[in-house]
């Protein structure tokens, strides 16, 4: 049973399919990888009973002919979406207890399609982190270790308890969301693959909000054709989420190419940054290569306010949030700390309780941006220079059709070894202006570090267009050839 | 612009969050780092650049103006900390 865990979910697919295999059997090997992987704290629920019955309906459904595109698949829901009757916390205290009488728009979809859960994955509290230090569940730790070295790695956040599941190969696919790079970020430290689509492609209804102009689910697999099957299930338009495109569901899995014949790939000159590794640059030249040898031909372009992207995202991310978190004053859901003199009193010291140091952080920096005297010369101000960003891409796309970066500034890093805040912020510099633009972006795996730790290339694709990211993302892992996995020590 | 621990004190206040004096003193120097990195925006013209509300252009929908769900009073009111006789209560506000 245990080699039907290091299966690929195409491949998963195809075994169940016929009938080499059956979805119960597929369910009891993760089950049993999940449970024997705790160590790694990836997970805060573990909803083995969940992954079997959905197994069993999804033999029943193989036997009457008519499985679904996800059926006998398994996979990590991480713990921003709520899921029916099932913990939902955000990573953080404040929900401690929080049973949603209702499912995400994203899980119920890919429950239609056949899917099961293992459990709910670990993650930076509120989504709030690029290490998953913030988690109120504490760090996940990373499959990935140096070499020759035993030191606890991050597996990046804020999905990181999704990306180390899938590295560990104790989920076969695990959903992610991305505000500001935590989909990407945690793919790359952990060798995986992982998609942030176009704004507005997968609902947000049913997910926690953090930042709602820039919050995006996505998948987190292994391989570019599991993002692509994965993500066909999780998007599509849903009128409970007033921003949701209202564009049918491209076939990405039946388009996949790596053929890039014609092609522009851009190369900002801007995201070539001195205090990078050489290795992640040299990587990025070798990624160029890769796409050339696929048909592609280089471009150079310039995304002029590239350095602005992080200090836009630090006011207009941390103001959307003061707002969104606000809902959580003890009365309708979650902690609720007594004590303090009445009402504000009751509000102040649940919160004071329920929050993390991160969290509290950035509302302080969101209340102080968006209050009288100072909203214009923050807020204000950063939506123009996000408006800029967005028509650098613009222009750029009028000369390319895919942009090439790295997708992080650094291998995966030790747990407790950044602790300055504004250093943490830094890891995102090449993932947040795509963020900003609300454009689809996805993060693969190039090769390893002299570490011996994972590096991933970051396609960043025009609106809409996530088939041209993933089509880019496949040339290149085609010639990667990357298909390692940490040794097993946990 | 520096930002002082009255201020701090402030804003923690009109964030509802509870914070003793020694919090607020290892708070103001970090969001006075934060707020000094993201004064660079400063340094970007903006002159007549419309702020960006919508990152993809699209038309706000309407929706019938009936009710969709509801008769879940329950339901809603099993994850309050403190349900009373079906409401959700608060410490008293008024005297």
């Amino acid at each position: 049973v245990s080699a039907l865990t290091s299966k690929t979910i195409a491949d998963l697919r195809k075994g169940f399919r016929l009938g080499e295999y059956s979805a119960v059997e597929i369910a009891l090997g993760f089950n049993e990888a999940v449970s024997a992987a705790r160590i790694l704290n990836a997970f805060t629920v573990e909803t083995p009973e969940d992954a079997l019955s959905c197994a069993q309906a999804a033999d029943n459904a193989r036997a009457a002919g008519e499985p679904g595109s996800l059926a006998g698949i398994p996979l990590g829901i991480k713990d921003l979406f709520a899921t029916r009757g099932v913990d939902t916390t955000a990573g953080s205290r404040i929900l401690t207890g929080f049973r949603p009488p209702y499912e995400s728009t994203v899980t119920a979809n890919l429950r239609k399609s056949g899917a099961g859960m293992l459990g709910k994955l670990n993650m930076d509290e509120f989504a709030m982190g690029s290490s998953n230090e913030t988690s109120a569940y504490g760090p996940v730790i990373s499959p990935w270790r140096r070499k020759g070295s035993n030191v606890g790695l991050t597996p990046g956040g804020s999905s990181g308890g999704s990306a180390a599941a899938v590295a560990a190969e104790i989920v076969p696919g695990a959903t992610g969301t991305d505000t500001g790079g935590s989909i990407r970020q945690p793919a790359a430290f952990a060798g995986i693959c992982g998609i942030k689509p176009t704004y507005g492609r997968c609902s947000r209804w049913g997910v926690v909000a953090f930042a709602s102009s820039l919050d995006q689910a996505g998948p987190m697999a292994k391989t570019v054709l599991d993002c692509a099957i994965l993500l066909e299930a999780m998007a599509g338009f849903d009128p409970k989420d007033a921003t949701s495109l209202n564009l049918p569901v491209p076939q990405w899995e039946a388009n996949l190419s790596s053929d890039l014949k014609g092609k522009r790939v851009g190369i900002p000159k801007e995201y070539r940054i001195d205090s990078v590794p050489t290795e992640i640059n040299a990587l990025w030249d070798r990624g160029m290569e890769w796409l050339m040898d696929a048909g592609a031909v280089p471009v150079d372009i310039s995304l002029p306010h590239t350095k602005y992207a992080l200090p836009t995202y630090y006011i207009i991310a941390p103001a959307e949030a003061s707002s969104n978190l606000a809902r959580f004053d003890g009365v309708r859901y979650g902690l609720r700390v007594g004590g303090g003199v009445g009402l504000d009193g009751m509000y102040s010291a649940t919160r004071a309780e329920g929050f993390g140091a991160e969290v509290k952080r950035r509302i302080m920096i969101g209340t102080y941006v968006l209050s009288a005297g100072f909203y214009d010369a923050y807020f204000t101000k950063a939506q123009k220079v996000r408006a800029l960003i967005k028509q650098d891409f613009r222009k750029a796309f009028e000369h390319c059709d895919v942009i090439l970066t790295p997708t992080a500034p650094s291998a995966a890093f030790g747990i407790g070894e950044t602790t300055d805040p504004l250093a943490m912020y830094l890891n995102d510099v090449f993932a947040v202006p795509a963020s900003l633009a609300g454009l689809p972006a996805m993060s693969v795996p190039g090769g390893l570090d002299e570490q011996g730790l994972p590096l991933g290339l970051h396609l960043i694709g025009n609106e809409f267009d996530e088939q041209t990211v993933l089509n880019a993302a496949l040339a290149i892992e085609e010639r990667a050839g990357f298909t390692l996995r940490p040794e097993k020590w946990w | 612009m520096s930002v002082s621990n009255d201020q701090v004190r402030h804003i923690a206040k009109l964030a509802r969050i509870a914070m003793s004096d020694g919090e607020i003193e290892r708070l103001g120097p970090e969001l006075n780092n934060i707020l000094g990195w993201v004064e660079q925006l400063g340094e970007v013209n903006t002159d007549g650049v419309e702020p960006l509300t919508a990152v993809i252009d699209q038309k706000l929908r309407l929706r019938d103006d009936v009710v969709t769900e509801g008769d879940i009073r329950d339901e809603i009111l099993a994850n309050a900390p403190e349900p009373q006789h079906g409401f959700f209560a608060v410490p008293k506000v008024i005297e």
